[in-house]
């Protein structure tokens, strides 16, 4: 997948991040769920939003693992590829 | 008149109601449809009655589409979903109301009779509400409406099945209620005590006594509790469980 692919994904989850009431500013690739003030409710709708436009599924145990903005970038950009 | 015109601030989308081919949920079908909102009506065998429900509603200016499917089957939300969406946009308003008996003492109960039960009762409007709340949350509007019982909240001989899945829908509607209650979505139960449908036609007169209000309820009675429940105006009503039953339980 060409990088603009995994630009465009991480605009769009930066978009929800922001749609949840995150700062826009803060939401960067190293910064954590706690420190946007995202939680679970939020990865729920996080993931059903990947899901239907990327088809990628992020189950409960993978969100788990997912800690930061990077992390599930990195997550779906990997997964839209294959 | 699409129901954004005519209900302002309301985000376009339609509403389902189980088991609205006849009694409690074909009112509560038509009375949706009265505030503006196009109904899927969903029924598991009475093709008839869901057809005359929809035509009523068409009749009256609204929109309506009717929707077999069995609630109890698992795979109920991927029939019933796709195509009112299709119709009208995200299902907005969820109305839980399929519901069924199959009554015994629990010494005698066989494990199908409790498991039908539960599976229609409280299954069902578990998956049916997963699935609806994808929409809702992201509509930042959603309201699920689940008929429970009052027989969920007080004993029934008889009735160890039906009690619990009815008991167990109230608490599942407080629960998912306090989950989603940040997305402007609201999970609320109607309890309804005698209401006079072909489900409590084999119940006799004697019962009557133990109402004050010495009648059963109508299914429009039922119906006016879930319309305020899914309206505009009850955006602040939310986990909780609204009794309606002619002062039985009080």
């Amino acid at each position: 997948m060409p990088t603009a692919d995994k630009e465009q994904i991480e605009k769009r989850m930066t978009d929800a991040l922001e749609s949840f009431g995150a700062e826009r500013e803060q939401i960067k690739r190293e910064a954590t769920w706690e420190e946007l003030d995202i939680d679970s409710l939020d990865l729920v709708e996080l993931a059903q939003i990947v899901e239907e436009e990327y088809g990628v599924k992020m189950k409960e145990e993978d969100m788990k693992e997912l800690k930061t903005v990077g992390d599930s970038v990195d997550f779906v950009a990997e997964r839209a590829k294959s | 008149m699409s129901s954004a015109e005519d209900h302002q601030g309301r985000p376009e989308g339609c509403a389902l109601v189980t088991g609205a081919s006849r009694g409690i949920g074909a009112a509560i079908a038509r009375g949706l449809a009265e505030d503006g909102w196009s109904v899927g009506v969903n029924y598991r065998k009475d093709a008839e009655g869901a057809k005359k429900v929809v035509e009523e509603i068409e009749s009256d200016g609204g929109s309506a589409l009717a929707l077999q499917a069995d609630v109890s089957d698992p795979n109920a939300a991927d029939e019933l979903f796709p195509p009112l969406e299709e119709a009208f946009g995200p299902v907005l308003v969820l109305v839980n109301n399929a519901g069924m008996r199959a009554d015994g003492l629990a010494p005698q109960m066989e494990d199908d009779a409790w498991d039908r039960v539960l599976d229609t009762n409280l299954t069902a409007p578990f998956r049916l509400t997963r699935r609806a709340l994808r929409g809702m949350m992201r509509a930042r509007f959603g309201r699920v409406v689940n008929i429970s019982s009052i027989v969920g909240q007080r004993a029934n001989p008889g009735q160890a099945n039906y009690a619990a899945s009815k008991a167990g829908l109230i608490a599942f509607t407080s629960t998912v209620a306090a989950e989603v209650a940040r997305r402007s979505v609201t999970v609320n139960a109607v309890a309804p005590g005698l209401v006079d449908t072909e489900l409590t036609e084999d119940i006799g007169d004697e019962m009557l006594k133990a109402i004050p209000a010495r009648r059963a309820g109508t299914p429009e009675e039922v119906a006016a509790c879930v319309r305020f429940l899914a309206s505009q105006e009850a955006s602040y009503v939310n986990g909780t469980t609204l009794t309606v039953d002619g002062g039985m339980t009080a």
